[in-house]
């Protein structure tokens, strides 16, 4: 009997649909987001995330709404991420259905927002967001913005250990390296960011094969999150985890 | 009717829709009154165990609860809500709970906390709670929990670095250290097996 490890669809959404690209660019219409949410709660999904991609107040409305459909008819946790800026917009997701929320461009450009929303709703609301690359920082590991596009010249060893510090619940590593290219999980990032992570960290970019899935686990990942190969119906999240249960590994069937 | 007791932020919606799924009728509510009248009052609870407990003093949810447990009236108290129960918590800087059960809520000893995810559990042989859904896993987040049986009560297992309390069944008040309402179809079980008794 140990905590089983989850696998995450993340829904990335933009205009109330659900799209998705390689590198986060070339988007292809992926969806309807309630449905797609639906369906991989009826497949096995251990919780699901949104990543608000949209860039307009008016989108920002309509994807409040979705997550307020989605949370009342799948009884599973739901993590929303993009554009949150402010306490404020951490409690109108929480009380639009949302249980957790990622973080990521805001908290760089002022880390405090971490300790302000472990503060008022608990650390284990909070999802630390990094999209890391390999760049000439101490760790190798650089963290960038919009979407990869981006350096920051922060070392991602340094601003993951600051923000557990400050009071972030869990770590959703995106490597902007795998993103997108199915050619398997940042092996190398996972065991490096294990190393000094005392909370859970969530692998994301570069999902590919039945087998990378595995590899991630055994690279020290306690969650696996992947967007294109479920949306695409590459894998079906039953066959990964029936796949993971005969590796050894410990699946909500 | 069922209600859930609204002492601030977090997401009610959820336990809201899921308490609603038996059919029974359900009211987010801080009011007195509804929450004294209700079949069944479920407390719920995110956050930091003080946070918490300073938010339900503000509506004067201690009052409620207690007159509930005087009433022998149901009452379902989920995570933080559970926590609350106990006498004491050692979250943060600490803070007294309701005490209506004895012991404290301390840091679970495990190397990577939270303990988030889905977790199997060991009920009671005798529990009533977890008919049905012995053997299934439920959603949990949370890094403290209380650790000690509670007296003349079913006590639920679970083992995360080492073990906690689950869940509790005692007279009319039973309490989940996870989430039934994020804990899919099991979580649904659950909460029929606690509604059929209302």
């Amino acid at each position: 009997m140990t905590l089983a490890k989850r696998i995450i669809p993340c829904l990335d959404v933009s205009g109330g649909r659900v799209v998705k690209g390689v590198n986060f660019v070339n988007l292809v219409d992926a969806g309807d987001p309630v449905e797609l949410a639906q369906r991989y709660g009826e497949e096995g999904a251990d919780e699901l995330t949104f990543l608000d991609i949209s860039a307009s107040v008016e989108d920002r409305k309509t994807t409040i709404d979705i997550v307020r459909k989605t949370a009342e008819q799948v009884f599973i946790p739901l993590t929303v991420g993009g554009g949150i800026r402010s306490v404020d917009d951490v409690n109108v997701l929480l009380r639009n259905g949302a249980d957790k929320i990622s973080i990521n461009t805001a908290a760089i450009a002022r880390p405090q927002l971490i300790n302000e929303i472990a503060d008022r709703f608990g650390n284990q609301v909070l999802v630390l967001s990094v999209d890391a690359r390999r760049g000439r920082t101490p760790s190798g590991f650089e963290v960038t913005t919009h979407g990869g596009r981006q350096g920051t010249e922060l070392d991602a060893l340094a601003w993951i250990e600051d923000a557990i510090e400050r009071g972030v619940g869990e770590i959703l590593l995106n490597s902007m390296d795998a993103d997108g290219t199915r050619a398997g999980y940042d092996l190398e990032m996972i065991r490096t960011v294990r190393a000094i992570a005392s909370v859970p960290i969530i692998a994301s970019g570069g999902a590919g094969a039945i087998e990378d899935f595995a590899s991630a686990l055994g690279a020290g990942a306690d969650a696996l999150l992947a967007a294109s190969i479920f949306h695409f119906g590459i894998h079906r999240i039953s066959d990964v985890k029936r796949f993971l249960a005969q590796q050894g590994y410990q699946v909500r069937q | 009717m069922i209600a859930i007791l609204d002492y601030g932020s977090g997401n009610l919606r959820s336990a809201e829709r899921a308490f609603a799924l038996t059919g029974h009728e359900v009211l987010v509510t801080s009011d007195p009154q509804m929450c004294a009248q209700a079949d069944g009052l479920v407390v719920p609870g995110v956050g930091a165990f003080s946070a918490c407990m300073q938010q339900l003093l503000e509506i004067s949810g201690e009052d409620i609860i207690a007159a509930r447990v005087q009433a022998k009236k149901p009452i379902f108290g989920i995570c933080v809500g559970m926590q609350i129960l106990f006498t004491h918590g050692l979250e943060k800087d600490g803070a007294n709970g309701l005490g209506i059960f004895a012991g404290e809520v301390s840091q679970i000893a495990a190397p990577i906390l939270p303990h988030i995810g889905w977790n199997t559990v060991r009920p009671d042989s005798e529990s009533r709670l977890f008919h049905g859904v012995e053997e299934s896993a439920f959603y949990f987040v949370h890094s403290y929990a209380a650790k000690n049986a509670v007296p003349e009560s079913f006590n639920t297992y679970c083992n995360y670095g080492e073990d906690f309390l689950a869940a509790v069944e005692h007279e009319n008040i039973v309490a989940t250290q996870f989430h039934p309402e994020k804990s899919g179809a099991a979580g649904a079980r659950l909460i029929r097996n606690w509604t059929e008794t209302l």
